[in-house]
């Protein structure tokens, strides 16, 4: 008995030191947003606005209200979802194939994923920065879709095909049996099966663009295509020596609501899909 | 072993391809083809582009003066000081930050294994570390130890509050660390959770019986099992940690020494235009982290098609 | 309705190992066959073929005189009952159930009371709003069957559906899908790696090993007349007997003595050299507990262990036999997935027998219904006797 209240006690203590771990920064940052900005230049120590340095919403209003940073937002948006879309779509035809299917060179898809997923991007960003400005793709969106394409594919590669190795694919063969054509039985018995997967995968690759920030400030050179985190940044307010944190911290907490949503949404099946994806004896 | 196993059962099966398997053959070439054919154009081409350039003396500023060096480029890089300072930071980021992940994760897997209630609360938290960008996080850590408008300071105790942490190489990469751990370990802790739920219960039950101590349980029942899940999680995470860059770019723009080797890549290309000097440096950067890698898994003999049967 | 005939059915995978080879069953009309063997004996296989979800490399496959080597399995119209029962799990039952009819675009009318109509059949009235998820391996099988009985499929198949129950649930199951049958009189064709199904459920039954036929016959004839030492030892439980044997002079010489042989028997196994004879369990009996014995055919032996079941017991007798024959043994255990420790006699014996563990016991033989296989091909030498 004694044993067993020590270990509940224990994982107690653990439960609020993994939350405090993992939300203790993020409430600093919401924290800062809410210092004004002249207790931020003058040096307002501490975790929580005090002395009359509290900024209300007032930085949130200049956020919003700055171009730049409604550009970049928008930018990453519009990016990242059709960067994700396409990734998954062309992710979820390999994946079919690599779960599914005998094929020569099967082993070489999956290598090839493996490295790519390795690949140190930074070497990289000199070859497309030259080859980007050849193309006339340098800072546009297309510019950035195409790596992000490239790079998320291997993720949504395993994700997809851990998933699809999931699904009984013996209801195919039931649903023929059953007398459906081959479209008939993808449609009806494949396509909801395999939903959710594909689903938890452009979630996962959507994490994966929104969070690049190596592409986004080596492919482009203007707010026309600078994704979010590049925007924030390069963003230097007035005085370049003395950076606006507070200004900084709401835009960086406005970035961060998209990945709050998803996570508070969705959080089951992004656990699912990333343990899928790396770990399975 | 597989591949000579494979070799060996290969041209019986070749032999006697029947048409329903080539035409399977077909349709998967078919289906992957869009994938490998983009993930080689941004990766392959530019790199055996990169490999050309590094030939030349070239500099974007002025692009007629190109001219062919060999591997002068490579000959400067290796015997630059520079060049080695920063290897050997992105070395000891590697090495430090995935040993905390890993003490950290594990600890953290083990008590989201052992939870029953507030499983979704756990998730929820451990999931927005993962998920938020990276920059976010270098800032609220460098805001976080900022002398001016930081809480650390103030929450160590006898810390002098007017420390600098960016002051100083090695503070300063303390910060740089921290953050790096705070945003990776709760994947960590994710993979270590899903190794350790394929520890089989009744293997822990029956060394109970058998008399191990919880430690003793840890040490021969539990850890010899995750193995493979342990070695994944270690290599995927040192390989990405060997490519840091958002933080430090944020959080030091390398002042005091804190540079890692993708840093001083980005530096030479992006902001110097030296693409004959820089193309050398991604070189010698995608080798460095190939050499990284195969030196994992020679080193722990990371059973790789454990990660890649998923 | 209809009858099914394979001929000389052959299947070759890419590597060239044959998992069928020449295989030719002819499945009457309203005929209940069963596929059985070992794993890997290609009985699955062919049932996929006869359903069309495996490509056939030669021979042929009629399905009411009609060559269907080459249609869709949806052209074939036969039902089938996966292992794993493959419910749609995104549909409730009552869709799981419908699922045939609304790909044949038959009236919401139809379909619902089709649907009711075999729910009522199936005892699943109050499950059809459920998810397969949450329902009982039992009316997870149930399910299956109602998706197959609602199609008017010509034949059903299917794929060792029981094997995923527990014994209670598959004597009930088992019972049910015979009497189903019976009342539909439908041709049926049933693959299992039990022999108790196989025994009880077919009209034939066909027994297979490494992809070649081994004997067609009725469960009764595969019993006491099985065509070589495969089928016997694979057909009846506790398994056939075999002991090393040598005949002469019309006598048969076992580990445990020395008795005579019926004539005919006798005469077709001369002079052959080292033999394999085969004695059922129940051809053993208590002699003392036997009203009249015939003491030529009695030996005593030492009992090891006894399992008392209440209406019978078996008792078990080691012996020692040469390696050759150890090895053989063993080979033989190996083909039918099972696995033989040592060579021990298995004795049943009347529940009236008092026979004790580490007893000295006097054990009568019948030799009359001994059969006697030559070692190197497997065959019986006494069939018909």
């Amino acid at each position: 008995m004694r044993n067993d209240t020590l270990s509940r006690i224990g994982t107690a203590l653990g439960l609020a030191l993994i939350v405090i771990w993992c939300l203790l920064p993020v409430a600093w940052i919401v924290s800062l947003s809410f210092k004004s900005q002249e207790a931020v230049t003058n040096g307002s120590p501490g975790f929580f606005p005090s002395g009359g340095g509290g900024a209300g919403w007032q930085n949130y209003v200049d956020v919003v209200k700055d171009d730049q940073f409604r550009q970049a937002i928008f930018n990453s948006i519009g990016i990242c979802l059709i960067a994700t879309a396409l990734s998954v779509v062309i992710a979820t035809l390999t994946a079919y194939a690599v779960a599914r299917l005998e094929f020569k060179g099967k082993k070489f898809v999956l290598t090839t994923a493996l490295v790519i997923a390795m690949f140190p991007v930074v070497s990289l960003v000199g070859p497309l920065f030259d080859m980007w400005r050849t193309f006339g793709i340098y800072d546009t969106w297309a510019g950035l879709i195409i790596p992000y394409m490239s790079f998320t594919l291997p993720l949504a590669i395993w994700t997809l095909s851990a998933f699809f190795r999931e699904i009984p694919w013996e209801m195919e063969q039931a649903a023929q049996v059953d007398g459906a054509t081959a479209w008939q039985a993808f449609r009806r018995v494949i396509v909801p099966l395999a939903a959710p997967g594909v689903f938890t995968a452009a979630i996962l690759t959507f994490f994966f663009a929104w969070n690049d920030f190596v592409f986004g400030i080596s492919l482009t050179s203007t707010e026309r295509a600078r994704p979010i985190p590049a925007a924030l940044s390069f963003f230097v307010g007035d005085d370049p020596f003395n950076r606006p944190a507070s200004l900084l911290a709401a835009g960086a907490v406005v970035a961060t609501v998209p990945i709050v949503l998803l996570v508070l949404f969705f959080q089951r099946k992004i656990v699912a899909g990333l343990t899928a994806g790396a770990v399975k004896g | 072993m597989t591949t000579t196993a494979e070799t060996s059962t290969k041209p019986r099966r070749e032999a006697r391809t029947s048409d329903k398997s080539r035409a399977e053959n077909r349709l998967a070439i078919k289906l992957v083809a869009p994938a490998i054919a983009l993930m080689l154009l941004v990766t392959a081409f530019p790199m055996l582009r990169a490999l050309y350039l590094s030939m030349f003396d070239y500099t974007l500023t002025a692009p007629d003066d190109r001219t062919f060096v060999g591997f002068q480029n490579y000959l400067t890089a290796l015997s630059d000081q520079l060049f080695w300072r920063d290897t050997a930071n992105t070395v000891f980021i590697m090495v430090v930050t995935v040993f905390f992940e890993l003490v950290i994760g594990f600890a953290f897997a083990m008590v989201m294994h052992k939870l029953i209630f507030a499983r979704g609360l756990v998730r929820t938290s451990i999931l927005i570390p993962y998920g938020i960008i990276t920059v976010v996080s270098g800032f609220a850590w460098q805001f976080a130890f900022s002398n001016t408008n930081g809480f650390v300071n103030n929450w160590i105790p006898f810390m002098n509050t007017d420390f600098n942490w960016f002051g100083d190489y090695w503070s300063a990469m303390a910060a740089i660390m921290v953050s790096e751990i705070w945003k990776t370990t709760p994947f960590m802790a994710l993979l270590l959770l899903a190794g350790l739920a394929q520890v089989p219960e009744d293997m822990l039950e029956a060394a109970k019986v058998d008399g191990a101590s919880w430690w003793q349980r840890l040490w021969r029942v539990i850890l010899p099992n995750m193995r493979a899940a342990i070695m994944v999680a270690v290599l995927f995470r040192a390989l990405d940690a060997y490519r840091i860059f958002d933080n430090i770019f944020v959080m030091t723009n390398g002042a005091q020494g804190t540079e890692s080797i993708s840093f001083l890549t980005y530096r030479q290309v992006i902001e110097q235009f030296q693409l004959g000097i820089g193309s050398a440096l991604s070189v010698l950067l995608f080798l460095s982290v190939l050499v990284v890698a195969f030196g994992i898994v020679k080193l722990f003999r990371v059973d790789l098609s454990a990660a890649r049967q998923g | 309705m209809a009858a099914i005939e394979m001929k000389n059915i052959v299947k070759q995978y890419g590597d060239g190992y044959p998992a069928v080879n020449d295989v030719s069953i002819d499945v009457a009309d309203g005929e209940f066959v069963i596929l059985v063997g070992p794993s890997g004996c290609g009985k699955s296989t062919l049932l996929r073929m006869i359903v069309g979800l495996e490509d056939i490399t030669s021979g042929d496959m009629l399905i009411d005189g009609e060559r269907v080597n080459d249609l869709a399995p949806r052209d074939r119209n036969l039902a089938m009952v996966f292992q794993n029962y493959a419910l749609y799990p995104h549909l409730t039952v009552y869709e799981n159930i419908a699922f045939p009819l609304r790909l044949a675009k038959r009236s919401k009318e139809e379909i619902d009371e089709k649907v009711r109509e075999a729910s009522r059949t199936l005892d699943l009235d109050e499950h059809l709003e459920r998810k397969p998820a949450n329902l009982s391996g039992g009316q997870r099988q149930r399910v299956a069957m109602g998706r197959a009985i609602v199609r008017d499929a010509k034949a059903f198949l299917f794929d060792e559906p029981l094997s995923n129950l527990d014994a209670k649930l598959r004597g009930q199951m088992r019972t049910e899908i015979s009497r189903l049958q019976k009342r539909l009189g439908i041709t049926t064709v049933y693959v299992t790696h039990d022999q108790t199904e196989a025994m009880t459920l077919g009209d034939r039954v066909a027994v297979m090993k490494k992809g070649v036929l081994q004997q067609l016959a009725s469960p009764r004839e595969l019993y006491e007349q099985p065509a070589n030492l495969f089928v016997a030892g694979f057909i009846g439980s506790p398994p056939m007997n075999f002991l090393p044997a040598t005949v002469e002079n019309g006598q048969i010489t076992l580990p445990f003595g020395t008795f005579p042989l019926p004539a005919d028997k006798a005469e077709r196994a001369a002079g052959k050299g080292l033999l394999m004879a085969g004695i059922r369990p129940e051809h053993f009996e208590d002699a003392t507990v036997q009203a009249d014995v015939d003491e030529s055919r009695t030996f005593t032996a030492h009992i090891d262990v006894r399992e008392w079941l209440g209406d019978q017991q078996y008792a078990y007798v080691p012996y020692d036999a040469e390696q050759e024959v150890q090895d053989q043994l063993r080979e033989l255990a190996r083909e039918g997935d099972g696995d033989s420790l040592r060579t021990q006699l298995v004795v049943s014996l009347d529940s009236a027998s008092q026979i004790s563990e580490d007893d000295e016991a006097k054990l009568s033989i019948d030799t009359d219904k001994i059969h006697i296989f030559d070692p190197s091909t497997g065959e019986n030498l006494t069939v018909g006797l």
